[in-house]
């Protein structure tokens, strides 16, 4: 092979960053439901640490083997209300300890899949989980939750997003990590390797392997050698480093998948920024030829490389899977946060650029006076444009207890650190108050 | 297993010879080497053939990264595939 081949590949790795950012494997919890919770969740706890047993050990292997670094090792299970609502417990804590006792003895990061799928009405699981959300987020290490609460084909539940920004706020109370460890989501996928949305769909496998590949930085660099050209140049680049990227991730996905004896999934060729210096989506916009990300311009820029990852990223492994995009969450990006401490970017500009990349409000820092029907009406928005454009939305919102707009919190490792954001002060009470749901938009009458 | 050995840095004398006698004191086999300076570095690469399960693959990365630092170069091995998977269909 070409020297100069051999070259670029270690230096995506070492200068530019390129990580496979996670292997998560997927279990399928439904031969665990048993109507005695005691029962079920020692039933959870074989199962997962039966599977996943050699899951870290193998994922260090590959690591050491390639030279490519595993950032994440994780774990994604049935949405638990489906798996608890067959007990009858007034709330599902015993659920999520055992959970985060399996993640904890087979040494993963995270273990997602405390969810609930309400996009068009509750069954009593559903209930109970949300109910319990608070308290399993504040005393469990490494659940991480997610509940969907809207979908294209289905609409919006309006009670369910009432009932979020309640549970939000709660959360917020008892500890202000807990809603890192939590996503709301209109449309949410079944394969998605990322956290914190992650679970395992009904759909799926017993056991499967899916892989979230990264690398910003990468496609940084090779922007910057292609400075003034046509924007259908600079897509073209994007596609190209997004498959090669991508061909690394099929590759640990397709040696990890062989070494676990566990089918392969999915690849998520996601851009997923990190606080590391050069490992920015914000600055990939920027180099595309806006002066900061927030101002006129990062829309189209964003819709461009979310558009060119994907292109580049199909061909480039057997399933493409989970959320494929850009992220853009403030804390985990360098880039985002100089942005808003310098006032360039702000909430009702991200979320314009939910519309047009693979997630939503991610990761957002916001006083922690903020009522919870504001924080429902920021639900309510970035599900309808889930809803109304076919694609995932999400929010991941912090309110932070006694802080200004302005201040600085500190989450820690990979969720970085995130200023305080202005938030809409006028009041969407009144609307929030209706509950109920937003019907299926026309375009989701297909059949 | 075939391998990529992968040594950069600033030229000086004993680079290949110490690189060689490591890999052969291991019966790690060369199969192919080609050397260059490229933007004033010594760059080498080595195709080799790691003999498994005799020698463990990620002590030798290790025992590399440390021999690198002696001799003053960076030291990578990595499984073939890796380069494969992103340059080849």
């Amino acid at each position: 092979m070409e020297t100069a081949k051999i070259l670029e590949t270690i230096h995506m790795i070492s200068d530019e960053n390129l990580d496979i950012r996670t292997i998560t494997m997927g279990i399928s919890l439904l031969d665990c439901i048993d109507s005695d919770s005691t029962k079920a969740c020692e039933k959870i706890y074989t199962k997962i640490t039966t599977k996943a047993k050699n899951l870290v050990k193998v994922g260090e292997q590959i690591e050491a083997e390639y030279g490519i670094p595993i950032i994440n090792k994780r774990i994604s299970v049935t949405p638990i209300s489906l798996i608890a609502a067959a007990s009858r417990d007034k709330d599902y804590l015993k659920y999520g300890q055992a959970l985060d006792k399996a993640a904890k003895t087979v040494g993963v990061n995270f273990i997602g899949g405390f969810s609930a799928l309400v996009q068009k009405g509750y069954q009593t699981g559903d209930e109970t989980l949300i109910n319990s959300l608070p308290q399993v987020l504040a005393e469990t290490d490494l659940v991480c939750a997610s509940v969907n609460v809207g979908s294209t084909r289905s609409g919006i539940n309006m009670d369910a997003v009432k009932q979020m920004g309640k549970v939000v706020k709660a959360a917020a109370k008892k500890d202000v990590m807990t809603n890192a460890k939590m996503v709301i989501f209109c449309n949410a996928v079944e394969d998605n390797p990322f956290m914190a949305g992650a679970f395992h769909g009904v759909g799926e496998r017993d056991v499967v392997i899916n892989v979230g590949v990264s690398g910003p930085g990468v496609v940084k660099k090779a922007l910057e050698k292609v400075k003034g050209q046509p924007m259908d140049v600079v897509a073209n680049t994007i596609k190209e480093t997004a498959f090669k990227v991508t061909r690394m991730g099929q590759l640990v996905g397709t040696v990890a998948s062989k070494r676990l004896g566990v089918p392969f999934g999915i690849v998520d060729l996601s851009l997923a920024p990190t606080p590391a210096v050069g490992d920015s989506v914000a600055q990939v916009l920027e180099e595309i030829g806006i002066e900061q990300v927030g101002t006129h311009g990062t829309t189209a820029a964003l819709a461009m490389l979310n558009d060119a990852v994907k292109k580049g990223g199909i061909m480039a492994c057997s399933q493409v899977g989970g959320l494929s995009g850009a992220f853009i969450p403030v804390s985990e990006d360098a880039g985002m946060i100089d942005a808003v401490n310098a006032g360039t970017l702000n909430i009702e500009k991200l979320e314009a650029m939910t519309a047009v990349c693979s997630v939503g409000l991610d990761m957002i820092a916001v006083p922690g006076d903020i009522p919870a029907e504001t924080i429902s009406a920021m639900i309510a928005d970035e599900a309808a444009i889930g809803m109304i454009n076919n694609k995932t939305t999400a929010v991941r919102v912090i309110p932070v207890p006694g802080a200004k707009v302005g201040d600085t919190v500190e989450f820690g490792g990979l969720l970085g650190h995130a200023p305080v954001m202005k938030v809409n002060e006028a009041s969407s009470v009144a609307m929030i108050e209706r509950g109920g749901l937003i019907p299926a938009p026309i375009h989701s009458f297909k059949n | 297993m075939k391998a990529i050995l992968t040594t950069v840095g600033q030229d000086k004398v004993g680079i290949i010879a110490g690189v060689s006698q490591f890999l052969s004191k291991r019966e790690i086999n060369i199969l192919d080497v080609s050397q260059t300076i490229m933007d004033g570095y010594f760059t080498m690469m080595m195709m080799v053939e790691v003999p498994e399960p005799e020698v463990d693959f990620a002590q030798t990365a290790t025992e590399l990264e440390q021999l690198g630092e002696q001799l003053g170069v960076e030291i990578k091995i990595r499984n073939e595939e890796l380069y494969k998977a992103m340059h080849q269909l």
